[in-house]
């Protein structure tokens, strides 16, 4: 009897909750592991989860924020031991071991409703095997940011061709400082500069292939991309040393007036604003076509919550996950966290940079890539930044770089 | 008065405590030794066998990591810079001796100096690193203004694939010289007087005096220092991983880093690749660990 009672109340249940989706009571716990400590992040993540904890007041929510760091290295951990309901990871190539793994929940049936077409532009990146693993809260643009103060001194223009991009930098070389500054001391840096030269001098296409691994590393139009780097090398235009710093470390170059401009995500707003340098001093702009006729792409990297395989809540994470992709939340969401909604009807920033990147993205029909360490394989990733950074210091070895990188792209691909 | 004191009912228990007290002191240390250590060992030359990225099935691959590892640049500058680390920091060894002879004096506050001397050890190897980080910054650190006034240009010693390791080893020589003057400056008390006035009475002094009376009655602590060194040249990581994470572009990397790198850090997912370096490691540590075992062996039937 007792049987009969638990199915009819468990069908009576399933069928309010069909009747009537807002009132459904959401009950016990849902545990979110964050991955991120920074203020703006923790500020935004514990806004979302007050909000939508007053919506489903019986539900306890446990959140828990881990450094963007160690989240790395411990969710290999907690996807297996002791799964939250919602973790926050990164779309394309770096879900692709959990995914393979059968960590992730396969969230395609929240895509397939009204939400999908709301975050369409990122589709893409979160689609492994044709289904969907997660949902994206906020990306922010890539390109070069620069002292405009300076531009002005000089009397120059941002560029929006290769051939004036390398002739500003010569004024500025010419004036005594460095064009850009970079620091490649944590790889990843380098790896934006190849991001944008290879999908300038081909594409979007191709530099989804490349990153793929269905292109050999020492193809010919490989080394252009790499050639038109070398220009820049040989120019002396990027800062001396630059092995030896962070991105952070990096900064001081830029503030004090040494380098002019820094190719870099949005996120090096906020400090070089905190170092003094005003809105009127810093300026933006796309980088600059190198191919003429290919369509630009840009780098976006998306931030995403996922749902791990053996979470205990997944009724409860599914609501969340829908709340986090609404417009209404990414809208305050990327307000905190000075960034850019996916969700289109959302309503953007009013910041200067910020909105500079939307309008950029909103119109780069080239395709949107994540960045280089997350198209590639982990393997390839590693390796591919540590020779660009090689590159980067000694343009002669190439051809031994581009040789190890095959070697690497053929036995990830064996794999 | 207790009833186990009567011989009539003593037990087996009571009978063979004294026998069995010292291995059931022992006996939980011992099972976490086998758990911890020896265990994993024989499991690690076991994953070194297979394909395993941590998380789905592991695939039985043979002999192909080791292949794999003796086709791979990146394992022989680990392998170089390890023999670099090993040389490089036996230095600390004779650098000890000569600052514990130094403080070795009945001087007004002379414990002030060697606590100033000790110092180094006592900070982390993570703060170390980061203090020589900054040290060496060609942007803000000391290192180039102080090598200015020797005429020298100003180097980038972290971001030079030339230069990066001994910079980093030379940060490495600090507390580990500290340590070695504190096991000299234990052992110098130890130091019969006797044989020093005895030795002065026939004329020995300076160097002689050192060498022939009281480096031999230091015979033990240079053993302790050369163990200590010598495994702790092997197992440097957490410098390299705060300094320049085995850049630039991988020239400072260790065997430890290294596997570390491949198995465990943000882009490793090769648990047996990383396996196979840990059992290249061992390997190696194996042979110093037998050498000293023999030495220590054969120097106490001779005594």
């Amino acid at each position: 009897m007792k049987f009969t009672i638990k199915g009819a109340v468990a069908a009576l249940a399933t069928t309010t909750a069909l009747a009537f989706p807002a009132s459904a009571e959401l009950t016990g716990t849902l545990r979110i592991f964050f991955n991120d400590q920074n203020p703006a992040p923790k500020e935004a993540m514990e806004g979302m989860v007050a909000r939508f904890g007053e919506m489903h007041p019986d539900l306890n929510i446990e959140l828990t924020l881990i450094d963007r760091e160690a989240n790395k290295t411990q969710i290999r951990n907690y996807l297996t031991a002791n799964a939250p309901d919602v973790n926050g990871w990164y779309a394309g190539n770096r879900m692709r071991p959990y995914v393979a793994a059968g960590l992730f929940e396969d969230v395609s049936d929240l895509w397939d409703g009204p939400m999908g077409d709301d975050l369409a532009s990122t589709r893409p990146a979160l689609t492994l095997d044709g289904k969907q693993w997660g949902v994206p809260y906020s990306y922010y643009q890539w390109g070069i940011y620069f002292r405009q103060d300076i531009y002005d001194e000089l009397g120059l223009t941002p560029a929006t061709t290769w051939d004036e991009e390398k002739a500003n930098c010569q004024a500025i070389l010419d004036s005594g400082r460095k064009c850009y500054t970079i620091g490649t001391r944590f790889l990843w840096t380098a790896g934006g500069w190849f991001d944008y030269l290879n999908l300038r001098t081909h594409g979007y296409d191709f530099h989804m292939a490349l990153t793929a691994g269905e292109v050999e590393w020492t193809d010919d139009r490989v080394r252009e991309t790499f050639a038109n780097w070398r220009e820049l090398i040989d120019m002396g235009a990027f800062i001396d040393d630059h092995t030896a710093y962070t991105w952070q470390e990096a900064q001081p170059f830029m503030v004090n007036g040494d380098a002019v401009s820094y190719l870099m995500g949005n996120f090096v707003v906020a400090p070089l604003r905190e170092a003094g340098l005003t809105d009127d001093q810093l300026g933006f702009y796309q980088f600059p076509e190198i191919t003429p006729g290919i369509p630009m792409a840009e780098d976006a990297p998306t931030d995403t919550l996922h749902i791990p395989a053996q979470a205990q809540n997944k009724e409860a994470a599914r609501a969340f996950l829908q709340y986090v992709a609404s417009a209404e939340n990414q809208t305050i969401v990327n307000e905190t966290l000075g960034q850019l909604p996916i969700n289109r009807n959302a309503t953007v920033a009013d910041d200067k940079f910020i909105q500079a990147g939307f309008e950029m993205l909103s119109n780069a029909t080239g395709g949107i890539a994540q960045f280089f360490d997350r198209d590639t394989d982990a393997e390839l990733a590693s390796a591919g930044m540590e020779g660009f950074q090689e590159f980067m210091v000694m343009p002669d070895n190439l051809d031994a770089i581009l040789d190890r990188l095959e070697r690497v792209r053929q036995r990830v691909n064996e794999d | 008065m207790p009833a186990n004191s009567d011989p009539q009912t003593r037990s087996w228990w009571s009978a063979n405590q004294i026998r069995l007290a010292p291995w059931l002191f022992l006996a939980p240390g011992m099972a976490f030794f086998a758990l911890y250590v020896i265990f994993p060992i024989f499991q690690s030359f076991q994953i070194s066998f297979y394909r395993w990225d941590g998380l789905g099935e592991a695939r039985y691959i043979g002999l192909h990591n080791y292949e794999d590892l003796f086709d791979d640049p990146a394992f022989y500058t680990s392998l170089r810079n390890n023999v670099k680390w090993l040389l490089l920091y036996l230095l600390a060894i004779p650098g000890g001796l000569f600052i514990a002879l130094f403080l070795n004096q009945q001087v007004r506050g002379i414990r002030l100096y060697k606590s100033l001397f000790f110092f180094p050890f006592v900070i982390s190897q993570v703060v170390v690193g980061l203090v020589f980080a900054w040290f060496y910054n060609p942007s803000i650190g000391l290192f180039n203004p102080l090598i200015g006034l020797f005429g020298f240009s100003p180097m980038n010693i972290l971001g030079n694939p030339d230069t990066v390791t001994y910079g980093i080893i030379a940060a490495g020589l600090w507390p580990q010289i500290a340590y070695c003057m504190i096991l000299y400056l234990t052992g110098l008390n130890a130091v019969d007087p006797e044989q020093v006035e005895a030795a002065r009475l026939d004329g020995a002094k300076g160097w002689k005096m050192l060498w022939y009376v009281i480096l031999p009655q230091l015979r033990p602590a240079t053993f302790i220092a050369v163990v200590v060194t010598v495994i702790g040249a092997l197992r440097s990581f957490d410098m390299i991983s705060v300094m320049t994470n085995g850049g630039p572009f991988g020239s400072s990397r260790v065997l430890a880093y290294y596997m570390f790198e491949v198995s465990l850090s943000e882009y490793g997912f090769r648990m047996g690749y990383g396996a196979a370096i840990a059992v290249i490691l061992f390997l190696i540590m194996l042979v110093y660990i037998a050498f000293f075992l023999w030495r220590m062996w054969r120097e106490e039937r001779g005594y």
